[in-house]
Order: C-alpha cells, then structure tokens, then sequence
C-alpha cells in the first residue's frame, strides 16, 4: 500500500515535470519555429535533392563522319527524350573544351570511317565520352547511350539484312523494378528523410533541454526539489520522445499523403519501430547532454554524433558500397536499422520477421544508450 | 572638489530612450538631464532596471538616444561617437574582459585598441599592474581571477589610455566589500581636475561615497546633488532601538505596522528605526516594551514627543540625553523603569538608503500576509534544525571548504558571510544538498540531504542567487509546477497555488511569462515557489542582490514572519543590512570558518578605541586582515 | 561608416583570436577534428562505386547458354551471387533485403538463343528484378546486370565464327578513368568543411562575443566596425585556408586524389569561397547574436544547404527545376564546382572564372548587408 502510494506521488511528480517541460518548449517562440519549420522545409526540398532519376542530360556530339550515318545516328540521339540539349562540337578543342568546362555530361565521337564501315558491313565504332566529375550519373546516362547506337543498328541491320541467316540471337535483358515499378526516387528518400529529421529534431531536443536548464540555474533548484534523479530523466526523455513520435508521424503523413509515397505494409509495425528508434535516439541524446554543461557543448556534441549517423545510414550512398569494416560498424547505427526498417514496411510490406534482426539491433541500441544515458546522468548530478 | 567652474564633461539634455521587446515598450530613461565635471566621483544610484546601464551607453556612445541630445567633451554622440570613444574609458558589467586570454594578453589587446605606443606601453603596464596589484597574475587567465581581480582588471584595462571620462557599471557587484574598498580607493587616487569619473551601482551604501550622485528609479531622475544634502533631509528623523527586550522580530513586525515609522530595520540586536516627517515616534518604541503596551495608541503621549523634525538639529548626544528625558518623563515611568533602564533610542546619522526610501514612500506597511498563511513549523525531535560537522569538500588537493562545523537552532536566521572563493557557496551547496561533501556531513532536520531520499528534500526550501525559475512559460504554470514537484496535487495544489496568487499580489500577473516581471515581483514569485510547501527550512543564496530597497524590505518581512513561525533560514549575502538581520553569522575564509557568532558579537571582536563603533563591514573587513595575519603566522612558522 | 584601418589596432585583434583560438577546444573541433571525421566519412563511408553488389541468380535453363551466362555473373568481381534454380527461394531473400535484385535465366533460354535470328520467335528474354526500395542498389543492379549481359552478348558473337558487324561502343571516363566516386566525392566534402568553418565557426565566435560582453567594450573603444568585421574575417580565413590545405594534402596522400589544377588556383577559389561563407557567417551572428540561435541558423542555411543542395553528393541536374533555381543561391555550389574541376581536370578558365564572380558577389552581398545590418551601437 506504501509502496503503491509512493509510485503514485512519484508519477503526479513526473505528470508535473512533463507538464512543465511542454510548456517550456512550446512556449519558447524559437524552439516552436525549430521544431515545426525546417523539418517541413527539408522534407519537402531534400526529397527532390537526393535522385538519381537522370534529367537534364546535355550531350556533346562530334560526329567526323561525312557520311549520312553519322548524320542519323546525331539526329537519332537529339530525338532521344532523355538529353535536353545537344552540343554539336567541331573539332577535337572544341570538343574538350565543352567536356571540360562541364557544359555537357557525356559525348560521343563518330569517327571519320563510321558510315564506311557500316556500309562495308565491317564493324563500326563508336566513342562514348563521360564525365568523371559526374561518373554516377554519366555511367547510367552511357547505358542509355549504348541502347540507343545497338536500336539504332538493329533496325538498320533488320532493315538490311533481314535475310541474313548468319545473325546469332542476342540475350535481352528485360529489367523489372519491384517494390518500386517505376523506379521512383522520391519514393526511397521520402521515408529515408521521415527517419533523418524525426533523429536530428529530437536529438537537439533532448540535448539541449538538459543544457539549457544548467545554463539557467534552474537545474540547481530541481537538484533540491523532492524530485529523483529518476523522475528528472523519465521527465527529460518523455517529451523528446513524445516529440520524436510526434515529428515522425507528421512527415509520414506528408510523406504519404503530399508526395503520395505508399504505405504499403502494417502501420502498427512501422510504429512500433519507430517508438524503439525515437527510444534509443532518445538515449544518446541523454547521454550527449550528460556531458555537456552548455548549449554550445550539447550542439557541437549532437553535431559529432548526427554527422556520420547520417551519413552512414544507407541514405546517401547505399551501405552495400562501404567497407565492410564500415559496414560491420554501422551495426551500431540506430538510423541505418530504422531506414531499412521503414523502407521495408513502406514498400516492401515486409513483416516482423523480416526485420526481426534490425529491431532486435535497435533494441539493444537503445537498452546500451539508455543504460549509459541514464548513468552518466546520475554521475553529472554528484 | 566640486568645482561648480569646471569644464562639463558630459551633458544630456532631456534624454528619453524606449526599448521595444516583443511588442512591449519599456521606458529605459525619461527625459534625464545630467552635467558631469571632472574632479569629482559621480554616483548613478538606483536599482536593477533603473536606467544605470542605458544611461552609461549612451555616453559611451553605443547606444542612441530616442529624443535629447547627448554631448560627450563637446562632441554630439548621436552624430559621430568615435572622436569621443578615444578619451573614454568604459568598464561594462561583465568588465568586458576575455576570459580565455591572460591578464597580460587581455591588456596588450586593450593597449593596442587604444593606440598606446609599445614604447610607453610597459611603463603604463608596470604602473598599472602595481597599482591593481596584480603583478603576481600576469600569466593567469582571466577566467580563472577571483570577482574582485576581474573587476581590477577590467579597471586597469580602461585605465590604460588614461581617459579623460571613466564608465564603470556596477563595479561592486559579486565583489565582496575589501575589495570594493580597494577599488574605491583605486578610484578616488585617480579623480583629478582631468578626469571624470562615474560609477553606477545598484549598493545604495556606495552612493554616500560618491561626490554627487544622480538617483535613478524606472526611468526617472529622482535627485541630483550631494548625497549629504539628500540624507541631510533625514536629519532627526533616524534612530537606533537598543538594548530591546524580548523577542525584536516581534518589536520589528510591530514597528513595521505603525504608520509613523518610514522604515525599520534589524541591525544586530538593536533596530534602527526612521520616522516619517513630521510624525511622533510611537511610545512603545520609546520603551520597547511590547508585551505591555501593545497599542501605542492607548498610551499618553510624552511631553516631550519626538518628532521626525528635521529642524530639531539635535545631535547624536543630544539625542540621546532627550529620549532619557522623553524616557523618564513617561506617566507611568515607574512601571517601566526596570526595562527602560536597558532600553536606549538613541539618535543615529541619517543614510543615503532612508532618503531613497523617503522618496520612494517609505518599507512596505503592515505585517507578512504569510503569518496567515503559514502554520508554526512544529517542534521537532531534533533540537537543531541545519547541522555541519566536519563539512569539507576537495578538488584534487585544495580544499574548497575543510572541517566547517557549526548548528543553527530551529527558528534562527543563520548567515554565510565571506569574499567570493572563500568556500561560502561550497558550504551553502554541500548543506542544502547540490554537491556531496569529501569529508563530513551536513545534516538538515536531522537527515543527511546529499544522501537522503526525496522526502527529506520535500522539507526545504531553496531561492537560488540568479531567477532561477522558468522565464517562458507564465507565472501560474511555474507555481503549478513547484507545488506538485513537492508533492501538492489536486485542491491542495490549487488553494496553496491560489494562496500564492494572493498574499504576494501575483494574480494580475498569472498569465504573464515569467521572465516578463518586473524584478521584484520575479523575486516574489521566487519566494512563492520557495515556500508553497510549508518548508522547514529555508535556503536562500543572496537573495536580494540589485533590488530595490521597498522590495529588499518588503522581502525581508516575509522572511521576518516565517522566522516568527519557527522557520529555519539559512543565507548566504553580500550585503551587510542582510547579514545585520542574521541571528547569527559563520564568517567563512579559505574555506573555514573565520568567526561564528551574533553579528554584535563580530562587530565587537574589530571593536577598538580607533573604532568605537564599527559596522559590519569594518567587521568583515577586519575578519579578513585577522584571518591572513593568521594564516601568514602559522605559514612562518611551518617554514621555520 | 569609419571606414580608417588602424594596422596595429587589427593586428591587436587578430592576435586576440588567435589566442583564442588556440584554448577554445570548439574551435578546434569545428577546424580540425570535424573536417577530419567528415573527409573521412566522404573517403571511406560515401562511395557509389559497386561491390559485391548481393543478387541471386535463378538458372531454370537446363543448357549450356544458361550455365554460361550464370557462371559469367558468378564470376564477375561486381557481383556476389545467390544460386537458386527456382525464385521462391530468392523472393524472401529480396524482401529481408539479403539480396539487391535476382536474374531470371528462363527454361527455354539456350534453346530461344540457339535459334537464328531470321526465324523470328519469342526472344532469350533475362528478367532482371531489383528492389526498388533500394533505388540507389536497384539502379546499380540493373546498370550492372545490363552491363555484363551486353558484354556477354558480344563474347559470343566474337566466340562464334559468323564474326558478325555491328557498332561497337567504347566507353571511356575522363577525368576519372577508374570511376572512383570518392574521387568526386572528397572534393565535394572540402567545401562543406570550408562552410563549416567559414560559416557555423565564425557565426559562433561572433555571437559568443555579444553573449558575454566583450562586443560592449569593444564597441566603446576608438576600434572601428571595419575594423572589427576584419578582425574577425582574418583570422577565420586563416584558419579555414589551413583547414583546407591540411585536408587537401590527406586527400592526396590518403585518398590518392589527383591535383590536375594549380595550388594557387586552389588557394584562389577557396579564398573567394571563404570570404563568401565568411560573410554569411558575419551576417548570421549580426542578425541573432546568441550562439544557440547562431549555430541553428548557420547549420540550417550554409551547412545543410552545401551537403544536400551544393552538387557535393548530389548531382545539380537530376534535380527538379525549382530546386535547380535554390541551388543556385547555395555559394558552395559554385564551390563544388570548381573543387571538382581544378582537382579532377585542370585550371579550366571557363568553369572556374564564372564561379569566382559568382562567389565575390556573394561575399560583398553578404558585407553590404552586415554592414548595413551593424552599427557601432549596441540597438
């Protein structure tokens, strides 16, 4: 009965400190315009930054050739609907000169003999010309490329020679896009970006709530109240938390119903991650504003930590690519877990048991931020 | 020294300057006309928000004036500040100092900043170094001197180009007062007909140093002149209750109720008292005697009344010999001879602080509506309510507070006095629990708080130094939130909350933010949060640094009725009127204790036939000499 | 305005910063050891270049085309290959994100290919699937697949006597004939620590000035405005030119990036950047002059903006054209651009000389404005 009474004293307290934490934050005008403006601002720019989806691709021509393949192989390429604008280029300076000064992404050389050559039924060649600055695009651009010259042959050659019975058959690559038919981007940076801001919002939210009130003085007078060391950190993570969930939900749902990005798998799963992750997000924030005594201390301190999280979380440049030392250490990154999490119920409608291993890796996250969290705190309060 | 002749340094001519803060519009200074002559020290007195600091600016140049003209040495600041800026010297409050760079780094900037030629530059330094006495810090930062070093070299680095006009504001706050004498004297060597210098301060005790002063409240320019001629208007009208019997928080509260008496004070065991003009000093402070004559009304009037008459020009002597004589010629003189044979009135000098309070209609009337509110403090099973024994705290191997042992009785105003460093704020933090002791125990109601559960803290109270409590969110949310941290919730919360609201007039306020208060009332919502709780015992770190002298009394009247209730308060202070209210005081210093005792008892100890009668700050002062002529004996003698 | 510079009252300043830079462990922080974790992370973490790409491959064919083909992708150094013979076993594969993508070699394949082309009939159809969740793997899946489908396309038409004509294309990269994507990575990374330094630091140490006082008794001194705004300027242009070099120099010698422009080229551009972000920097602290305000709005405007906006990791192109428009308010795009230029193809005139103006306008825009922001007054 004692012990149940003292429970109940123990959360009215915590009841208060949350009350009061909200109003805090709320009530600061800057903290409510940090927390509601750029997260809508970034969602709604960054979801179109980060595409490999090829657009305006400017392609230089130097076609040597005089004779009329040149000319319709050039005229086949400017009616390709992927290149904006062709570049015809008169001379080898010329052509390096567009090349180098970025003006077009990739070219392609005709050389003198192609017309020749087609016209002898020899083996024509053709250059093609990327720009390294730019490889990643270039190199999905030339496949573009090659498709066209080998159409461009086929129908020649299917033209010419259609009796022809020496021609062997080629394999045919037919490619199909699950999950994602039609290969959208926005579709694979919107939930990325859901799981980016919700991280840095209530990253800076935890580690600065802490900071802000030793900046204060007020910490001193809640180090004298009746409260715990407990119920403080219960009262410091809840609103974060509930801020994080709050700040994932509302870019879910713009994600969803503004960019109409699906949501094609349970709901209740999705939240359930995101309650672990917001959770162990939550933890390091706490354990970052442990250490630090100022604002200044707890930003720098969020910035360390948000900075290769981020960009070791499989959103930039997939996690596939990296070593695998460094893939092997982005185990113990929260952010690239919960991507692949939302992804996969997003998309994929992937079940529990699919993401088993990442909750888990999650969870353990969490349960080791919190623990060191939670201490170091204690220890700060001696 | 005034020299009505000299030059005029500086003049502002109707001066008004608002400042706009979220929507709201704050008038900083109100039509302000000033002269300031060199050759003399000019006081800006008034308290927090007074104007002090607007007003410095807009000499210095940096800020504009709304409407007026400000003339700096001939040249209009509104127009062009910079030919003006090469002969001032100006002293902000932080003393604009870098912490991260050494006292010499910090002096070399400021020599250059002044173009002061590297060829003149180490004479300037040698000098000045020797004459801040901080030729052994040279190589130290500036974050790492104490207050009182800090503000010398803020001084030094404005004395560098020898300006023709020195800014300094608030000098003396968080400086404890051996080293504002020194800065004092500092000041006054370097006052010449050349030089003019002006001091602002929130300390209305530094006021009468000053030569003239200019008083500033919200704004408004309330004097100008001598601080003799404004105290003089006090003359007779101030007086020092000795010797009285009983309990004198009681005479005080009783005292505070008449409406003769402008203000009432507690300093040591006696209470000085300041009748309103042209009003008769109530009868039972003649006799101070309470019990018996509750209502002075009922008694005769004396036949030699005294009346707070300027024109009486009685002397202090004088005085003395005329309340003998008020004292003997009472109706029933008899009856009260046994007591009125201790019981002294004696006439005592006027302060620059009563004229304020004149001005400013006198301490706030009546009694503590918190001796209604509050309930005695109930006699508990420990017959000491704070204990300290052995308290010592170490960083590596310096000892911040070593073996600090003493006991505060239930319902005592116990006092921390001593210079910032010294191991005072150490021992108040180690005592109400912030920070765990190294060596020892301090125990609050018999419970050890650094250890102790949540329920032992439920029992104290704690302001700290700095408004600590929530600035964004309002008034009403703040109380709410400290009353169910301490464990009040539902009706409870809400009578104690409303309580609040009512006996420290917040209600107009509840919606408000916090941070939006006017000073004083941020203080009196800082007590409210104290106290919601009906603590045991109260913790307060100066609690009354740069407030008005009505708020200062009006707080202390608060605290004053708790104590009447059996509340323990303990307190840590700068100024000496608070430690004058104490009980008793812990004088600590190189973080032990120097002196414990009543603060008559610790005037007395420095009491000597070239100071018959010293103040407290003669008393901390001395305390501080005895403490190092101690301390460097004991080291001669170890070397030897 | 004072426009006068007093050489010794600057010099005083400067060396103020300098001081202070060397006990300020922030500074040092935002200087070295960020701009080391973040080089790094673009050297090691970032990479776009394919390996051991996971996919599955299902061999339903029972001939000797098929076996070919699969064992062609089981060898390719790209791919590390699942073997299966029917897609129900890949499919959970691909939704746990075990594997990237699958190819389907069909039943009939070798049979299909083993007839003319004259005879018309259904094609040797490859299904390639990848997931599309992964766009970034799904594209790369479906570059590479195609990429070793069309190579062994043509091994066999060279393998088979008919030595049949046709075009051949020859890819070549300039400028980066390896595709190492940190190639054009890191270059990208060096002007987002430049923004870092020249914005978010110097926002912070101006701000810090306003937060503890010493701005007040600065301004009350003969010091003039310009005279602080390039007291503050100098050193942080020092110190990010440092910056840069010291990253540069790692670049090269850990990274291998090659330098094809000049030193000084470098040491130019990165002058007329940091001089811009310098500015922005300036300009920020004027505007909010506490160092929480500072830093949000400096990492909101100049950090975040060169990562996701500046071309650094994300190619300027693809992006939609209102975005395209943003970017070009972004100065660390005409940054990015150069960076890569004068590291990965030379002193290029025509690229590099645009950017600059660009990035001066950008600097003056940023001083007018603070300028006219700033006053010698506290209001």
């Amino acid at each position: 009965m004692a012990r149940s009474s003292a429970f109940i004293v123990s959360l009215r307290r915590i009841q208060a400190l949350l009350i009061k934490e909200i109003a805090v934050l709320w009530n600061d005008r800057k903290t409510r315009i940090l927390i509601t403006v750029p997260p809508m601002i970034q969602l709604v720019i960054f979801a179109f930054t980060a595409t490999m989806d090829i657009r305006n691709v400017h392609l230089a021509v130097y076609n040597k050739d005089h004779g009329n393949h040149g000319q319709e192989l050039a005229q086949r390429l400017d009616g390709a609907p992927i290149f904006t604008r062709l570049i015809f280029t008169r001379n080898e300076a010329n052509l390096r000169e567009t090349m180098d000064s970025g003006k077009a992404l990739c070219a392609v050389v005709i050389p003198q003999d192609f017309s020749r050559a087609l016209h002898a039924g020899t083996t024509a060649r053709v250059q093609i010309i990327l720009d390294g600055r730019r490889s990643n695009t270039a190199q999905i651009v030339s496949g573009y490329l090659s498709e066209i010259i080998q159409t461009y042959y086929s129908n020649l050659s299917i033209a010419k020679h259609t009796s022809h019975a020496a021609v062997l058959k080629t394999a045919v690559p037919l490619v199909r896009h699950w999950y994602n038919v039609n290969l959208i981007y926005l579709w694979f940076t919107l939930p990325c970006l859901v799981g980016i801001i919700t991280t840095m919002i209530t990253m800076v939210v935890t580690a600065l709530s802490v900071a802000r009130e030793k900046e204060m003085g007020t910490f001193e007078q809640l180090l004298v109240s009746p409260l715990t060391p407990a119920e403080i950190l219960t009262a410091k993570a809840l609103p974060a938390f509930i801020i994080g969930m709050f700040e994932g939900s509302v870019l879910l749902a713009a994600a969803v119903f503004l960019f109409g990005a699906p949501m094609a798998g349970s709901l209740a799963l999705l939240y359930a991650s995101m309650f672990v992750f917001i959770l162990s997000i939550t933890g390091v924030g706490l354990f970052i504003s442990s250490l630090s005594r100022t604002q200044q201390q707890a930003i720098l301190g969020t910035f360390i930590f948000l900075a290769p999280a981020i960009l070791l979380s499989g959103f930039a440049t997939p996690v596939d690519n990296m070593p695998d030392w460094l893939q092997t250490a982005t185990l113990a990154n929260p952010i690239r877990h919960f991507l692949t999490i939302i992804r996969g119920v997003m998309l994929k409608d992937i079940g529990i048991a699919d993401i088993s291993a990442n909750l888990a890796a999650m969870l353990l996250i969490s349960v080791c931020t919190l623990t060191i969290g939670v201490w170091l705190f204690k220890r700060g309060l001696k | 020294m005034t020299a009505k002749s000299s030059p005029v340094f500086v003049r502002l001519a109707a001066v008004s300057k608002r400042f706009i803060n979220n929507g709201a519009t704050t008038t900083a200074l109100n039509a302000v006309s000033i002269t300031v002559r060199p050759g003399i020290v000019t006081g800006l007195v008034g308290p927090d928000g007074a104007g002090k600091t607007t007003l410095l600016r807009l000499i210095a140049g940096l800020l504009r004036p709304d409407s007026g003209d400000v003339a700096v040495l001939g040249w209009d600041m509104a127009a062009n500040p910079v030919p003006a800026q090469a002969d001032l010297g100006y002293m902000p409050q932080r003393f604009g100092l870098y912490e991260d760079l050494t006292v010499l780094e910090n002096m070399n900037l400021y020599a250059r900043l002044h173009g002061i030629p590297d060829t003149e530059k180490q004479d300037i330094f040698d000098r000045l170094l020797r004459f801040t006495d901080l030729e052994r810090f040279q190589k130290r930062m500036a974050g790492n001197l104490s207050g009182g070093m800090k503000q010398k070299l803020g001084l030094a680095c404005t004395l560098l180009r020898k300006p023709r006009i020195l800014l300094l504001d608030e000098p003396g706050v968080g400086v404890d007062p051996v080293s504002r004498r020194e800065l004092w004297r500092m000041v006054n060597e370097l006052v010449n007909e050349h030089t003019a210098v002006i001091w602002s301060t929130a300390y209305l005790d530094e006021a009468e140093r000053c030569d003239e002063v200019f008083l500033l409240n919200s704004g408004a320019l309330l004097f100008t002149g001598k601080p003799a001629d404004l105290s003089r208007r006090m003359r007779g009208r101030t007086f020092l209750l000795k010797g009285v019997p009983g309990d004198r928080r009681t005479v005080l509260s009783e005292a505070l109720k008449q409406p003769a008496i402008l203000d009432a004070t507690m300093q040591g065991s006696a209470i000085r008292l300041v009748l309103r003009a042209n009003e008769t000093m109530p009868l039972f402070l003649q006799t101070g005697q309470l019990a018996d004559c509750p209502d002075a009304a009922q008694m005769q009037a004396p036949k030699q009344a005294i009346r707070g008459t300027p024109d009486a020009g009685i002397g202090t002597d004088h005085a003395e010999n005329l309340t003998h004589a008020a004292l003997s010629s009472l109706p029933d003189a008899a009856a009260h001879a046994s007591c009125a044979e201790k019981v002294r009135l004696v006439s005592v000098a006027p302060r620059f602080e009563d004229a304020f309070l004149d001005i400013l209609g006198g301490a706030p009337h009546g009694e503590s509506s918190l001796s209604r509110f509050f309930a005695p403090v109930a006699g508990g099973e420990h017959a000491y309510s704070v204990e300290a024994r052995q308290l010592s705290k170490k960083y590596g191997s310096f000892y911040a507070a070593k073996d600090i042992t003493f006991s505060v009785r239930r319902g005592e105003v116990f006092g921390l006095l001593g210079p910032n460093g010294a191991g005072k704020t150490t021992t108040f933090k180690m005592l109400c629990g912030l920070s765990k002791p190294s060596r020892g125990q301090a125990r609050v109601s018999g419970l050890d708080l650094a250890a102790a559960s949540s329920k032992a803290r439920g029992r104290i109270g704690y302001m700290a130094q700095k408004f600590s409590l929530y600035g964004g969110i309002s008034v009403l949310r703040n109380l709410h939130f400290f009353a169910q941290a301490y464990g009040l919730y539902g009706k409870k919360r809400e009578e104690a909350v409303a309580h609040m609201l009512e006996l420290f007039e917040l209600a107009p306020f509840a919606a408000q933010a916090a941070e939006t208060l006017p000073l004083g009332y941020r203080q009196r919502l800082s007590l409210a949060c104290a106290l919601m709780h009906s603590p045991d015992v109260l913790f307060l770190d100066e609690p009354t640094s740069g407030v008005d002298p009505v708020a200062r009394r009006e707080f202390w009247m608060h605290i004053n009725a708790l104590v009447q209730k059996g509340v323990t308060v303990l307190v840590t202070t700068h100024f000496m009127d608070e430690a004058e209210f104490c009980d008793r005081i812990a004088f600590i210093f190189h973080g032990q204790v120097a002196a414990l005792g009543t603060p008559d008892e610790l005037k007395n100890t420095v009491a000597g036939p070239d100071l018959p009668e010293p103040t407290m700050e003669d008393a901390f002062v001395a305390l501080i000499k005895n403490a190092d002529m101690q301390e460097e004996t004991r080291h001669c003698a170890q070397t030897r | 305005m004072d426009m006068k510079i007093n050489p010794r009252r600057l010099g005083a300043l400067i060396r103020k910063e300098f001081y202070q830079m060397r006990r300020d462990i922030s500074s040092i922080l935002i200087a070295f050891v960020l701009p080391l974790i973040l080089l790094f992370l673009f050297g090691y973490g970032l990479s776009l270049d394919v390996r051991n790409l996971r996919i599955g491959v299902v061999l339903e064919d029972r001939g000797e085309a098929g076996m070919d083909l699969m064992q062609s992708f089981a060898a390719s150094r790209d791919f590390s290959v699942t073997l299966a013979h029917a897609r129900q076993e890949l499919e959970p594969l691909l939704a746990r994100g075990a594997i990237r993508g699958f190819v389907v070699i069909p039943q009939n394949f070798s049979e299909l290919l083993a007839q003319p082309a004259s005879s018309g009939g259904p094609l040797p159809l490859i299904q390639i699937i990848t997931d599309g969740s992964e766009a970034n793997l799904a594209q790369f899946v479906d570059n590479y697949s195609q990429a070793l489908i069309s190579q062994w396309n043509q091994k066999r038409a060279a393998a088979s006597a008919s030595n049949a004509p046709g075009i051949q294309s020859e890819i070549r990269t300039w400028y980066n004939p390896d595709l190492e994507s940190r190639f054009f990575l890191i270059p990208g990374s060096l002007a987002i620590i430049m923004s870092l330094i020249g914005t978010i630091l110097t926002s912070l140490v101006v701000a810090r000035e306003w937060e503890r006082g010493t701005m007040e008794a600065l301004m009350a001194t003969p010091v003039g405005i310009v005279e602080i705004a390039a007291g503050k300027i100098i050193p942080y242009f020092v110190l990010g030119i440092a910056s840069m070099f010291l990253c540069t120099a790692i670049s090269m010698i850990v990274f291998a990036l090659p330098l094809r422009g000049s030193l000084l080229m470098l040491l130019v551009i990165s002058s007329f950047f940091l001089f811009a972000a310098l500015g922005q920097g300036l300009f920020i602290s004027t505007i909010s002059k506490n160092q929480f305000l500072a830093s949000q709005l400096a990492i909101l405007t100049a950090f975040m903006p060169a990562v996701m906006l500046s071309g650094a990791i994300y190619d300027i192109s693809n992006m939609p054209a209102p975005i395209r428009a943003l970017t070009a308010l972004i100065p660390a795009k005409y940054m990015v651009s150069s960076l890569k230029t004068l590291f990965l193809v030379g002193d290029v005139h025509s690229v590099i000389w645009p950017d600059m103006i660009v990035l001066a306008g950008f600097a003056l825009f940023f001083f007018v404005l603070t300028a006219l922001k700033t006053k010698k007054r506290l209001e």
